[in-house]
């Protein structure tokens, strides 16, 4: 048993190490355009609310320490503790999910879905009518700002900064896509578990998923933790 | 079906040989480790054949024998690499009075044109004994520019300039390959460079009907899309003057200081707002979609040409973006400086 | 035989479609990719069909385009990759040390059903029409350009790759945990070893290969700009992203070969492996220094000057490790008793085949030649060399060496010496003419090309056809011994190593008791005279 629950923990994060090297990838990639496209970077970070973001934030912290206390609570064998922590953990990831999908909305609104395939195609300079109102302008945005720290820049510029937002929205949706269905899969090995310790499975002896299923989750937290300075936090001087 | 077996391409430039060479010293060294393997293998299976009286020597090792054959490739992979590396350097870079010319491809064909504004489609006509550069581009996908007969290849990119260069050295027609997988028509993307010698290219060139030099032709360009409005040498123009401008150190409003090369100004052509020289404002368009590659290339044919007429010191301070000689900092005063000083404001403020 | 053995212990599909046994999980993968070896080497026949004459009259030029890539995506990523690793990486390895199964059986056979999956992609994107944009899927072409099923293609690779790293994650839990008493890193088998290595990498590199897939169909499906020069987009790092996994792909697929041979060596030299802590460490060295060369696919590509300069130092260090290895098993035959079964056969032709794909890897990081011979049909050489000469050379002896052991029958000797023959040289009548064809000039990819090239591809294509009738006969020969082929007994070879030390084909749960490891490996010869 020593042997097994050894060997499981050690696979764990031999997996965790190749989910790394996954979004390693991804992260590296973003680096690069960010250094060759920072105006675009600084100004597509503008443009996704930073306080759902910090709200995510916090869910996600929180939800990772309720897994944390449901791994204790396995290894107490409290059983109502555990279901109650893991469907706690379920239910601030559940929101999580909730309030990535006001942004997207907010996004596919203000036509900022890079690409013309999913929903209108993006326009980031004017034009994205939605309800009437005319939204999602980050070049004019842009230029405002930048008038309003005395660095004004003329329409061009705003425009062709806007035009290059595409790609930061790009990495945005991969990087949170990635993200977030990670998130999902992470809920389905939640119920599975809860399940399984409604029916008393785990205990002092053996709590060997939930700890795994602990560690998953807060590698996905992890990740989130990075993902959220580097998408919303690029040189924000305003909300 | 024609009963030839070369081993070689013929060798028609000035670096053929000295890539031969390289390889023919691989290709001994290769086959000498080769054999040396094979032959020490086949001599053990003999020597050492299974036998009824005969025991085999259980023998752990050698630690000397191991530093010895680590050694020793080392050593040998280390020559090998020198030379590489000094032939690459020496193919990586064109000497300074190269013969230039631009190609451009597209799926499935190269088009060239000559200074003297001569177009040609897959065939490329260059004279002996003089250095050629080739400025690259394509149109759409990746493409490469291979002429075996030469030893040179490229990659073709579309989204900046690559260059190569050769001597030819022998008259002849010669295969040019596109060796980069380009889709459908990959392996009808041939086409033939023709050596001739210098007299017959001069007279090669002097019958093609060329509308004009490829600078004229630039110069009409700069014209038509207006860069004239705001890119003047006086002192209150809006853009930066492209007097002298060509190959010269440029400082940017973030106090880099930058080549004005081909990459540079197709970029600065395409995505204005990447590089904003010193004391100037971001407020050129880009010319995206609107200029073509060819057109890119005459512009930038042009611009060469502005620089090779104004011969006079910048002593009137006419571009004072373009650094003198004495003014383009040392590594040192660049790090000092780094950091330390606000962009040059020059009282050009719209 | 034995009585009960894992393959007649339970009888029914379910039984094989729903085990947790690593020998079962290894024949399910045996078939798979047997079936994907012949797949990919039919479209190799239409390829050297139509290079038999220098126009494009066979074929349209994209079909011909379809059936390299297709030839090249079915080899890599739905055989080589797995073959050594996932058929006698899993029977072997658990019971080589010892073990009654791998680490996490469950996830073994998930990793089949994965890359059934992702090979079932593969399959359908063939079914689409197939993909024609090269095994390479360098963009914008792929990205922007063709009208092939490239996502269902990239999806079904990415989906393979993750049967990959299953793999990996189990070799090396069980490698570090499940080790018989005894059994010190000192002591492994250096099949273990090199198969360790080859985890390392599988699980470190495969994961970047799954997103840039991903960001391949995001890009073709949504057209976002990642690397699409027109919105901003680098082609260039593709590249970068593709050859980080690539290129240590390659050593994911070699070095569970070079396991093999280091195992067939010394058993038919009757010696002790000369070098061992060597080897081991080599392979360890591969799996590092492959990491750090992959711009050496791109030295035309537009890298800077000085990245190729390291990129190319880099890549002469990475050969030293497999030179190592080569004059280490050469010298295992020095003073001892040789003799020449087929497996042997294999693994002396893969030591000379191997040597010279190796060299020829050397012009190619030398970045004075390799700017004339990139992109030619000396690059193909090369790795067909390496590949085919080595790799799938070094899978079949390891096939041969433990056939008997997996099916508790042994192939007719005489028809597979002759196959190893009629292999050998067709392989080497293939491709041997493909470095002239390469330093000539002839680029790859080309299915129309200049006449003064067409004596050397008909050489070539003869050469295949020899090839070919000297890969189908195994298959042939193997088939009929699992009905007409004589009992091999426990050990046939006589050799050392813990699965030698039960019976063939094993019972379910490997051994009957639990060993007890106290020598070192291959430690032939009794009264040993023992030299330092």
């Amino acid at each position: 048993m020593e042997q097994q629950k050894g060997a499981s923990t050690f696979g764990m994060w031999v997996f965790l190490l190749t989910e790394l090297m996954m979004f390693g990838g991804l992260f590296a990639s973003y680096l690069i355009y960010r250094l060759k496209f920072y105006a675009a970077w600084e100004a597509g970070s503008s443009s996704i609310d930073v306080h759902w973001g910090f709200i995510n934030t916090l869910v996600l912290i929180g939800s990772s320490f309720t897994m944390a206390m449901a791994v204790w609570a396995a290894q107490k064998g409290d059983k109502n503790k555990q279901v109650m922590f893991l469907i706690g953990t379920m239910i601030l990831g559940a929101a999580f999910l909730g309030i990535k999908g006001i942004e997207y909305k907010a996004k596919y609104d203000e036509c900022h879905i890079p690409g013309h395939i999913i929903g209108k195609a993006f326009n980031a300079s004017g034009g994205c009518m939605a309800d009437g109102k005319v939204t999602g302008d980050i070049a004019k945005e842009f230029m405002e700002h930048q008038a309003e720290i005395h660095k004004p820049v003329p329409e061009a510029f705003a425009k062709q900064t806007a035009d290059q937002t595409q790609i930061f929205f790009s990495f945005y949706f991969a990087m949170t896509g990635l993200h977030a269905f990670h998130m999902v899969i992470g809920l389905g090995l939640l119920g599975w578990l809860t399940l399984r310790a409604s029916r008393g499975e785990f205990s002092g002896q053996y709590f060997t998923p939930v700890e795994l299923g602990g560690l998953y989750w807060h590698f996905v937290d992890i990740v989130w933790i990075f993902l959220f300075p580097l998408l919303y936090l690029i040189n924000r001087t305003h909300g | 079906m024609e009963f030839k077996l070369p081993l070689f391409p013929e060798q028609a430039s000035s670096v053929a040989g000295q890539v031969d060479a390289f390889y023919l010293f691989l290709v001994l060294l290769t086959t000498f480790f080769s054999l040396l393997i094979a032959l020490m293998i086949v001599f053990f299976i003999i020597k050492y054949r299974k036998r009824p009286d005969h025991k085999a020597e259980q023998i752990h090792g050698s630690t000397l024998l191991e530093i010895v054959w680590t050694a020793i490739p080392l050593g040998i992979s280390m020559i090998i690499f020198v030379w590489g590396a000094v032939l690459y350097y020496h193919l990586q870079n064109p000497p300074k009075d190269a013969l230039e010319i631009y190609g451009v491809g597209k799926q499935w064909m190269w088009k060239f044109q000559h200074p003297g504004g001569q177009r040609e489609i897959n065939t490329l006509h260059v004279p002996t004994g003089r250095p050629v550069k080739v400025t690259l581009i394509s149109q759409d996908v990746i493409h490469d520019f291979f002429v075996p007969a030469f030893r040179i290849k490229t990659d073709v990119l579309p989204n900046r300039y690559m260059h190569t260069w050769f001597t030819p050295t022998r008259e002849g027609n010669y295969h040019l390959f596109c060796s980069q997988y380009c889709g459908t028509n990959h392996s009808g993307m041939i086409g033939e460079v023709v050596v001739m010698k210098p007299e017959d290219y001069a007279e090669w060139l002097a019958s093609g009907k060329a509308e004009g030099s490829m600078a004229s032709m630039g110069e009409k360009l700069f014209q038509e899309f207006g860069c004239t409005t705001c890119h003047r040498p006086d002192a209150g123009a809006r853009g930066p003057s492209l007097l002298g401008l060509y190959g010269r150190p440029v400082r940017l409003s973030d106090n880099r200081v930058v080549i004005a090369d081909d990459n540079y100004i197709r970029e600065s052509i395409l995505n204005p707002n990447a590089k904003i020289v010193s004391g100037f404002q971001p407020i050129m368009p880009t010319f995206q979609g609107v200029v073509s590659e060819e057109g890119l290339i005459q512009i930038t044919e042009y611009i060469k040409h502005l620089s090779q007429q104004d011969s006079e010191p910048l002593s009137n301070r006419s571009n004072p973006a373009v650094l003198r000689d004495t003014e383009v900092p040392t590594i040192q005063q660049e790090l000092k400086g780094r950091g330390n000083e606000p962009a040059a404001p020059s009282g050009k403020k719209p | 035989m034995p009585a009960k053995h894992y393959l007649n212990d339970n009888y029914g599909i379910r039984s094989w479609l729903l085990t947790k046994d690593h020998k079962r999980i290894a024949i399910l993968y045996l078939c798979t990719i047997t079936f994907f070896f012949f797949l990919g080497g039919m479209f190799a026949a239409l390829i050297r069909l139509e290079l038999l004459t220098p126009e494009g009259d066979l074929f349209h030029s994209d079909t011909y385009n379809k059936l390299f890539t297709m030839h090249g995506v079915n080899m890599i990523f739905f055989f080589l990759i797995p073959s050594v690793p996932a058929v006698l990486g899993n029977f072997i390895l658990p019971i080589m040390l010892g073990a009654k199964d791998l680490a996490f059986p469950k996830i073994n056979l998930l990793s089949w059903y994965i890359f059934i999956v992702g090979a079932g992609f593969g399959l359908a994107a063939l079914i689409g029409g197939g993909v024609d944009t090269g095994w390479t899927f360098y963009t914008p072409l792929s990205t922007g350009y063709v009208r092939t099923p490239v996502i269902v293609l990239a999806v079904g690779i990415l989906i393979a790759g993750f049967a990959s790293i299953f793999t990996g994650l189990n070799f090396i839990v069980t490698t570090h945990r499940m080790r018989a008493p005894g059994m010190t890193w000192g002591r492994l088998p250096l099949m273990v070893w090199a198969n360790y290595a080859a985890s390392l990498i599988m699980i470190l590199g495969t994961p970047v290969i799954a997103i840039t897939l991903i960001l391949v169909a995001l890009e073709r499906g949504f057209h976002i700009g990642v690397f699409d020069p027109k919105l901003g987009g680098d082609p260039v790092l593709f590249q970068h992203m593709f050859w980080f996994y690539s290129h240590p792909a390659v050593y994911i697929m070699i070095l569970p070969g070079m396991g093999v041979i280091s195992e067939i060596v010394t058993c038919f030299s009757r010696k002790r492996v000369f070098g061992y802590t060597f080897i081991a460490f080599s392979s360890i060295a591969i799996a590092v220094f492959g990491f750090v060369v992959w711009a050496h696919h791109m030295f035309v590509a537009g890298i800077s000057t000085y990245s190729a300069l390291v990129f190319s130092l880099l890549s002469f260090a990475v050969a030293i490790p497999s030179a190592v290895k080569v004059f280490n098993w050469t010298a295992t035959m020095y003073k001892g008793s040789v003799s020449l079964e087929t497996p042997m056969l294999y693994a002396l032709a893969f030591i000379g085949l191997f040597t010279i794909g190796g060299l020829t890897g050397l012009f190619l990081a030398a970045l004075g030649t390799d700017i004339h011979i990139h992109d030619t049909y000396f690059v193909v050489a090369h790795f067909h060399y390496v590949m085919v000469g080595g790799m799938v050379t070094a899978y079949l002896g390891g096939i041969h060496f433990w056939w008997p052991k997996m099916t508790g029958k042994m192939y007719p000797e005489a028809p597979a010496k002759l196959a190893a023959l009629i292999t050998f040289i067709g392989f080497n009548l293939t491709f041997f003419p493909q470095f002239i064809l390469g330093y000539l000039g002839m680029p790859r990819r080309y299915h129309a090309y200049p006449p003064e090239f067409q004596v050397l591809n008909v050489l070539s294509s003869a050469g295949a056809s020899v090839l070919a009738v000297g890969f189908i006969m195994p298959l042939v020969y193997f088939l009929w011994s699992l009905k007409f082929g004589e009992a091999a007994g426990d050990n046939p070879w006589d050799a050392k190593g813990l699965e030698w030390q039960t019976t063939s084909p094993p019972p379910t749960h490997n051994f009957h008791e639990v060993p007890i490891v106290t020598e070192d490996p291959y430690n032939y010869g009794e009264e040993a005279n023992v030299v330092h």
